[in-house]
C-alpha cells in the first residue's frame, strides 16, 4: 500500500515536472503557458460537442493501443501499426465502395467493410512479422518503411483509381450514403457503435493478456524466444499471431475512421494514432488495466489543441510535444526511483 | 614480486564470501588456490586483480600496502589476470587485442608492435600470428594471447583462473611449461583451480580454501587425500557405478554429417538403448554441442538420417522430437532454458499441455507446490526464476520435464553446482534411466563423464571417437583422446 | 550536352547524400559504443528548424550550423543519459524522442515557417575544379559537402586505426574486456553518443541551409530520412566506407526517381516517391536473412556445391552488430 502510494508520488512529480518543461517551451515561443492549457482543455471538454469530438478520437487511439498491448506483450514493437491502421481504412473503403448503390443489407454491409478493414489490417501486418520471423529484419524498420509504402497507396488511390469525379483532391475519395456510415448520436459526430467497439477491444486484451494459454506463451515467446521454443511454444507461429491480431485492431481503428468520422478514404487518415498508441502503450507500463483512462487523456490533448492556432496563434503541435513530454519524463522518472530508491534500501 | 593479503573481509548480502583471510605469496612461487565452486576463490581473486574491493583488510605488494581501485589500477602495480573465459574482442584481430590498453600514441606504430608481439611469441614458443583473428582460433591461444599481453604490460604477478577448462593436453603442457618459466624469472603466478591434479603438478605450495575461509596451506608432498578433506570438510563418495540393462533402441544415428562455420562433422553411427548414459568429452568447441543439438532436431545433418522408433526423422523440427519424447536442457539455464519475469507457476503451467483456453489459478499453484516440493527447490510458486540460485535453476528445468521421456539432452547438466545439487541432480536423472529413458550429456569434468557415462563419444576438432566403453577407459587415456593423442589406436 | 547535364546531377548526388552521410556517420560512431540513437528522424527535423532560425535571426551560417550540433548533442545526451544512467530501453526512449523533436521542431518553428534565409554557396576549389569530370563532380561543391567526404574516410581511420578507435569498437564489443584495459566504458559511452548525435545533428543544417534551403514545416520533405539513414547505418555494417556507399546509392536512386518521372507517365510520383522505402526493406533482408533458422535448415538440405557456395554468398552479405549494442555495462 505505501509502496504504490509512493509510486503514484513519483509518477505525479514527474507529470509535474514534464508540465514545467512544456511551460518552458511555450515562454520560448513566446506563448503564456496557462492560457494554452486552459485553452486545451477548454477545447477538450468546453461543450459536449467537444467532449464528443474527444471520444471520436478515443476509439481509434484505444483499439491501436489494445493491438500493440499484443505486439509487445510478445517483446515485439510493432511500428508498423500506422500503415496497419491505413490498410484497414483502405480495405474497408474498398468493401463499401462494392456495397455502394446495391441493395444489399446496409448494416451487414458496414459489418463486412470493418472486418474487411480488419482483415486488411491483418494482412499488412503479416507482411511485417513474415519479414521479421523469416527474414530476419527488425520489426522496427520493415515496419517503418510498410508505413510509407501504405501512405504513398493511399495517395495513389485518391489521386488515381479511386479519384472523386472531376477532380481529384486532398479532401479525400467521393463521401458515402449515409445509408452506409455508422449510427451517429443524433447532433455529434459520435457512434456509440464505435466507442463500444472500441471498450470491448481492449476489455477482450485485457483478458487475452492475463489469464490464458495463449497470453502466457505470447509473454514467453516475448520474454525469451530460445527458451520459449525449448518449451515447446510454436514461437514463430505466435509471433506471427500476435503481428495479425494487433494488425487487426488497427485496421478496426482505420476501419471506424472510414465508416464512423470521414465517410471516405482521406491522406494520413491514420493520423498519428498508431504512433500515439505506441506512447499511451510505454506509459501505462504495458499493462491493459490502465490503457483506456490514459488513451482518453491523450485524446484529449489531441482534441484540445485543435483550437490553439486560431486562439493563441500556437501550431498544433503542441499536443504532440505535451504528449512525448510526458511519456519521456514518466519513463525517466521511473529509471530513476529505481537506480536512486529501491537500490538506496 | 611479494603478495600479501591480510585478513581480507568480504561479504555478499547474507554470504561472507571472504572471511579474515591471511596469506603470503613470495616471489617466484606457483601458489595454488584450491577450493569447490563457491569456496571464495573468486572473490579473493576479484579483490586482488581490482574487481570488487574489499570490505575490509589490506593488500601489500612487496612489503608496502597498495590501493587497488580498478583491473587496470592492478596492471600498473603489476597484477595481471586471465580469466577462464579470455577477457579479449573475438572480431578483432590478435595485434589489436594485443595492443587496446597499452598506452601510447594516438595511431600505434604497428611495427614497432608488432616486432614485440613476435618477440613475445617466440620466447615462450606460442605459434599466434598477429593478422589471425580472435574468433577463430582456439581458447588456449587466446590465453597464451592474453599471457603475452599481460607480461608486455609489465605484470609481475599474474593471477589464472581455472586455465585448464577447456584447452587441449600440449596447450596444456605449454602452459605448465610457461608458468615455470616465468617462475623461475621471480614472477609470482597463483593458479587458481578444482582441479587436484593439475594443482599437485604445477604448484610449489597450496592454500585451500572453504566456504570463504582459508582453512590449510601446505607445501609439496601433498597428499591427495589430505586436500580433498580439506576442500571438502569430509570424505566424498561418489557412490558406485550402477550397470544397466540396455533396452530397445532409442535413437538411431546413421551417418550423419554436421556443419557449422568452423567445423565439420562426418560419419557418425550411434545406436542409443533405453536406460543408456552417454557422456561427450571433447574441448568447448569440438562439435560435441552441434551433435547435441542434431539429436534434438534443432541442427539438420547434412548428410545421414536420424531414426527415432523406427520414424525417420532426419531434417524434422525439434518440437517433432519433442513431441517423440526428447528433451533438450541447454547449458545456458537462465539465458536459454527458463524465461526470466516469469514465476515457477507459470513454468510449470508452460510445460504442461493444455487444458481449454483459460488457466485454472488455482490447480496451476497447486500443480507448482506439488514440483517445488518433489524437486526440493528453494522458493515459493510465485518466485520469479531469475531469483533462483544456479542450482535451483537447474532443479527447475528437470521439474519442468515431461513424463514420460525416451531421450533426455544435457548440456553440461551441473556446470557451476555444488556437491550437494550435482549428486541430487544426478540421482533424479538415474532415475527417469531406470524408468526407461537414454541420456546424452555433455561435461567438460572427465570425472563426472567417467563416473556416470555407459559408453563415451570423444570430440576432437569435428573428429568422434567410436563409443568408448566408460569402465574401461581411464581419465589419463580420455585426457589424452581429448587432446588430440592416441586416435590412431581407435578403431 | 547530355553528359554535361548527368554530370552535374551526379554531382548533386553528391551533395544530397551529404546530410545522409552525416547522420549514418554519427550514428555508426554511437552504436560502435553500444548506445543506439533511435531518435535521429526527430533529431534532423529539430536541428534543420532550429539552425535555419538562427540563420535567419543572425545572418551567419556558422551560427546555424553549431545549433545544429548543439541540438544533436543535446538529444542524444538525453539518450545517453537515460540508458546509460538509469538503464532504461533505448529503443523506447530513442522512439519517444524521434516523435517529440519532430513536434517541437513543428512547433517551434511556426514563425520562421517560409521564411528566406541565408544559403550555403558553392566554393570550387582552385585548379582542382579544372579537372575533366572529377572537377565537376567532385571540386565545386560547398564546403559541407567536402566536409561530408572527408568525414568518411576520418570517421574510418578513427575507427579501424588509432587506439581510442579500437577502444571505441572495445566498449561496444564487450565492455567488460574495454573495462580491464582501463576504458571508463560508462564515460566513453557518454563521449560517442554525444559527439555522434552532433555529427547527426549537421544533417539538419546541410538540408535546411544548403540541400533543402529554407524551413516549411510539415512539408519541408525532411519526415523518413533518419530512419531511412538508420537502415543505411546497418547496411554500412557499422564501417563508415561501405555506409557511405548505402548513402550514395539511396540519393542516386531519389535522383533517378526525379529523372525518371516524365518519362514514366503511367507511374505516379508518390510510387517513385516511396521507392527507396521497399528497397530498404530488400537490402534489410539480405544481410540479415542469413540469421533465419529456415534458411541454415534448408542450407542442410541442399547437396555439397550449392550449399557451400550459397553459404559463402550468405556471409559476405551478413553484416554483424557490435556484440554489447543496448546492452548496459556495470563493472559490480
Amino acid at each position: 500500500m505505501q509502496e504504490s502510494g509512493k509510486n503514484l508520488l513519483w509518477r505525479i512529480g514527474a507529470v509535474l515536472l514534464a508540465l514545467g518543461f512544456v511551460s518552458l517551451v511555450l515562454l520560448a515561443a513566446g506563448a503564456p503557458p496557462l492560457a494554452a492549457f486552459t485553452n486545451i482543455i477548454s477545447g477538450a471538454f468546453g461543450s459536449p460537442g467537444k467532449f464528443a469530438d474527444v471520444l471520436v478520437a478515443f476509439v481509434p487511439l484505444l483499439m491501436a493501443t489494445a493491438g500493440l498491448l499484443i505486439t509487445f506483450a510478445a517483446g515485439l514493437w510493432n511500428i508498423g501499426i500506422e500503415g496497419q491502421i491505413m490498410m484497414g481504412a483502405i480495405f474497408t473503403t474498398g468493401a463499401l465502395r462494392l456495397f455502394q448503390g446495391t441493395d444489399f443489407p446496409p448494416g451487414l454491409a458496414i459489418a463486412l467493410s470493418i472486418a474487411a478493414g480488419m482483415l486488411g489490417g491483418a494482412l499488412w501486418a503479416a507482411l511485417a512479422g513474415a519479414l521479421k520471423t523469416f527474414g530476419g529484419v527488425n520489426e522496427i524498420f520493415g515496419g517503418l518503411g510498410l508505413n510509407f509504402v501504405a501512405t504513398a497507396f493511399s495517395l495513389w488511390l485518391i489521386f488515381g483509381p479511386w479519384k472523386r469525379p472531376g477532380v481529384a483532391s486532398m479532401s479525400g475519395t467521393e463521401p458515402f450514403d449515409q445509408a452506409l456510415w455508422l449510427p451517429q448520436l443524433p447532433g455529434f459526430r459520435l457512434s456509440l457503435w464505435a466507442l463500444g467497439l472500441g471498450i470491448a477491444a481492449i476489455v477482450l486484451v485485457y483478458f487475452l493478456l492475463n489469464g490464458t494459454y495463449f497470453g502466457l506463451r505470447l509473454k514467453a515467446v516475448g520474454k525469451n524466444v530460445h527458451a520459449a521454443y525449448l518449451l515447446g511454444i510454436p514461437t514463430w507461429q505466435y509471433m506471427l499471431a500476435a503481428f495479425m491480431l494487433c494488425g487487426a485492431f488497427g485496421g478496426m481503428a482505420g476501419s471506424m475512421q472510414v465508416v464512423a468520422v470521414y465517410h471516405r478514404l482521406i491522406p494520413s487518415i491514420s493520423s498519428g494514432y498508431g504512433y500515439l498508441g505506441l506512447m499511451v502503450s510505454m506509459l501505462v507500463n504495458y499493462q491493459a488495466a490502465w490503457a483506456a483512462p490514459v488513451a482518453l487523456f491523450f485524446a484529449a490533448l489531441n482534441i484540445g489543441s485543435i483550437q490553439l492556432p486560431i486562439k493563441l496563434q500556437l501550431d498544433s503541435a503542441l499536443s504532440g510535444v505535451l504528449q512525448g513530454v510526458l511519456v519521456l519524463f514518466v519513463l525517466l522518472g521511473e529509471g530513476a526511483r529505481q537506480k536512486w530508491v529501491k537500490r538506496g534500501k | 614480486m611479494k603478495v600479501e593479503l591480510k585478513n581480507i573481509h568480504k561479504t555478499f548480502g547474507k554470504v561472507h564470501a571472504n572471511n579474515n583471510i591471511t596469506l603470503t605469496i613470495p616471489a617466484g612461487t606457483i601458489q595454488g588456490i584450491l577450493g569447490e565452486n563457491g569456496a571464495g576463490k573468486s572473490t579473493l581473486m576479484k579483490i586482488l586483480s581490482g574487481f570488487i574491493h574489499a570490505d575490509r583488510g589490506e593488500i601489500c605488494l612487496d612489503g608496502a600496502p597498495v590501493h587497488i581501485a580498478s583491473p587496470s589500477d592492478a596492471i600498473a602495480h603489476g597484477i595481471g589476470m586471465l580469466h577462464q573465459d579470455p577477457l579479449d574482442f573475438p572480431p578483432m584481430t590478435a595485434l589489436d587485442n594485443f595492443l587496446l590498453g597499452h598506452s601510447g600514441r594516438f595511431i600505434p606504430e604497428r611495427g614497432v608492435i608488432q616486432h614485440e608481439f613476435r618477440r613475445l611469441a617466440a620466447e615462450f614458443d606460442f605459434s599466434l600470428t598477429p593478422d589471425a583473428y580472435v574468433d577463430s582460433i582456439t581458447v588456449g591461444e587466446r590465453q597464451q594471447l592474453e599471457i603475452m599481453r599481460l607480461l608486455w604490460l609489465g605484470a609481475r604477478v599474474l593471477i589464472l583462473d581455472e586455465p585448464t577448462t577447456g584447452i587441449s593436453l600440449p596447450q596444456k603442457e605449454k602452459l605448465f611449461a610457461t608458468l615455470k618459466k616465468l617462475a623461475a624469472q621471480g614472477m609470482t603466478i597463483i593458479f587458481v583451480s578444482h582441479k587436484l591434479e593439475d594443482v599437485e603438478f604445477l604448484c610449489g605450495r597450496v592454500a585451500v580454501l572453504r566456504q570463504g575461509e582459508l582453512v590449510g596451506e601446505t607445501q609439496p608432498p601433498y597428499l591427495t587425500d589430505n586436500l580433498v578433506e580439506m576442500m571438502f570438510g569430509k570424505a566424498i563418495s561418489f557412490g558406485g557405478r550402477t550397470s544397466f540393462a540396455p533396452g530397445k533402441s532409442v535413437i538411431a544415428l546413421n551417418k550423419i554429417a554436421l556443419e557449422d562455420v568452423r567445423l565439420q562433422i562426418r560419419d557418425v553411427t550411434l545406436d542409443v538403448r533405453a536406460g543408456e548414459v552417454i557422456g561427450l568429452a571433447g574441448m568447448e568447441g569440438s562439435g560435441q554441442s552441434t551433435f547435441l543439438q542434431a539429436c534434438a532436431g534443432l541442427i539438420r545433418p547434412v548428410h545421414g538420417r536420424v531414426r527415432m522408433d523406427a520414424t525417420d526423422l532426419t531434417g524434422r523440427s525439434h518440437h517433432v522430437f519433442k513431441n517423440k519424447g526428447v528433451a533438450y536442457l541447454p547449458a545456458a539455464r537462465l539465458e536459454q532454458g527458463l524465461v526470466p519475469g516469469l514465476n515457477l507457476t507459470e513454468h510449470f503451467v508452460l510445460a504442461e499441455s493444455t487444458q481449454g483456453v483459460f488457466i485454472n489459478r488455482d490447480q496451476a499453484i497447486r500443480l507448482a507446490q506439488d514440483r517445488i516440493k518433489t524437486f526440493n527447490i528453494k522458493g515459493t510458486p510465485a518466485s520469479p526464476v531469475e531469483s533462483l540460485s544456479g542450482g535451483n535453476q537447474q532443479r527447475a528445468l528437470l521439474a519442468l520435464l515431461r513424463t514420460p521421456l525416451n531421450l533426455i539432452l544435457l548440456e553440461h547438466p551441473t556446470r557451476g553446482l555444488d556437491i550437494e545439487s550435482t549428486m541430487y541432480i544426478w540421482g533424479k536423472l538415474k532415475e527417469r534411466c531406470a524408468q526407461g529413458a537414454a541420456i546424452i550429456f555433455i561435461s567438460a569434468d572427465l570425472d563426472e563423464v567417467l563416473q556416470y557415462s555407459d559408453r563415451i563419444l570423444v570430440f576432437f576438432a569435428g573428429q568422434v571417437s567410436p563409443p568408448l566403453d566408460a569402465a574401461s577407459t581411464s581419465v589419463e587415456q580420455l585426457g589424452q583422446l581429448i587432446g588430440g593423442k592416441g586416435w590412431e589406436t581407435l578403431s | 550536352m547530355t553528359t554535361e547535364i548527368i554530370l552535374l546531377g551526379l554531382a548533386g548526388v553528391l551533395a544530397a547524400a551529404a546530410p545522409v552521410l552525416f547522420a549514418v556517420i554519427g550514428e555508426t560512431i554511437s552504436e560502435r559504443a553500444g548506445v543506439i540513437n533511435l531518435s535521429m528522424n526527430g533529431t534532423i527535423l529539430l536541428s534543420a528548424m532550429g539552425s535555419f532560425a538562427v540563420a535567419v535571426t543572425t545572418g551567419s551560417l556558422l551560427l546555424g550550423f553549431l545549433t545544429g550540433m548543439a541540438i544533436g548533442a543535446l538529444v542524444a545526451a538525453v539518450v545517453a543519459f537515460s540508458s546509460i544512467t538509469l538503464k532504461q530501453s533505448q529503443v523506447a526512449v530513442g522512439f519517444i524522442l524521434a516523435l517529440t523533436c519532430r513536434d517541437l521542431s513543428y512547433f517551434l518553428g511556426n514563425p520562421v515557417m517560409g521564411a528566406s534565409g541565408p544559403r550555403l554557396q558553392n566554393v570550387p576549389v582552385p585548379v582542382l575544379a579544372d579537372i575533366p569530370v572529377l572537377g565537376v563532380l567532385f571540386f565545386r561543391q560547398d564546403l559541407m559537402t567536402y566536409l561530408s567526404f572527408i568525414m568518411i574516410f576520418a570517421a574510418w581511420a578513427f575507427i579501424f586505426k588509432t587506439r581510442p578507435g579500437l577502444m571505441l569498437q572495445g566498449i561496444g564489443e564487450r565492455p567488460a574486456a574495454a573495462f580491464v584495459r582501463g576504458a571508463n566504458v560508462n564515460r566513453l559511452r557518454y563521449i560517442y553518443t554525444i559527439l555522434g548525435g552532433a555529427i547527426i545533428g549537421l544533417a539538419g543544417p546541410v538540408y535546411s541551409l544548403s540541400v533543402k534551403a529554407g524551413w516549411k514545416g510539415t512539408i519541408s520533405g525532411l519526415d523518413g530520412i533518419g530512419w531511412i539513414a538508420l537502415s543505411i547505418t546497418i547496411f554500412g555494417g557499422w564501417n563508415p566506407l561501405r555506409a557511405a556507399l548505402g548513402a550514395y546509392l539511396f540519393a542516386l536512386l531519389q535522383w533517378s526517381g526525379l529523372v525518371l518521372q516524365p518519362s514514366l507517365p503511367g507511374v505516379p510520383s508518390q510510387v517513385l516517391q516511396v521507392a527507396p522505402f521497399p528497397l530498404m526493406i530488400l537490402t534489410l533482408l539480405l544481410v540479415n536473412i542469413g540469421d533465419a533458422e529456415w534458411v541454415t535448415r534448408t542450407l542442410a538440405s541442399l547437396p555439397d556445391r550449392t550449399r557451400h557456395a550459397l553459404a559463402a554468398l550468405i556471409r559476405a552479405l551478413r553484416s554483424k552488430p557490435p556484440a554489447a549494442l543496448g546492452v548496459p555495462f556495470e563493472s559490480e
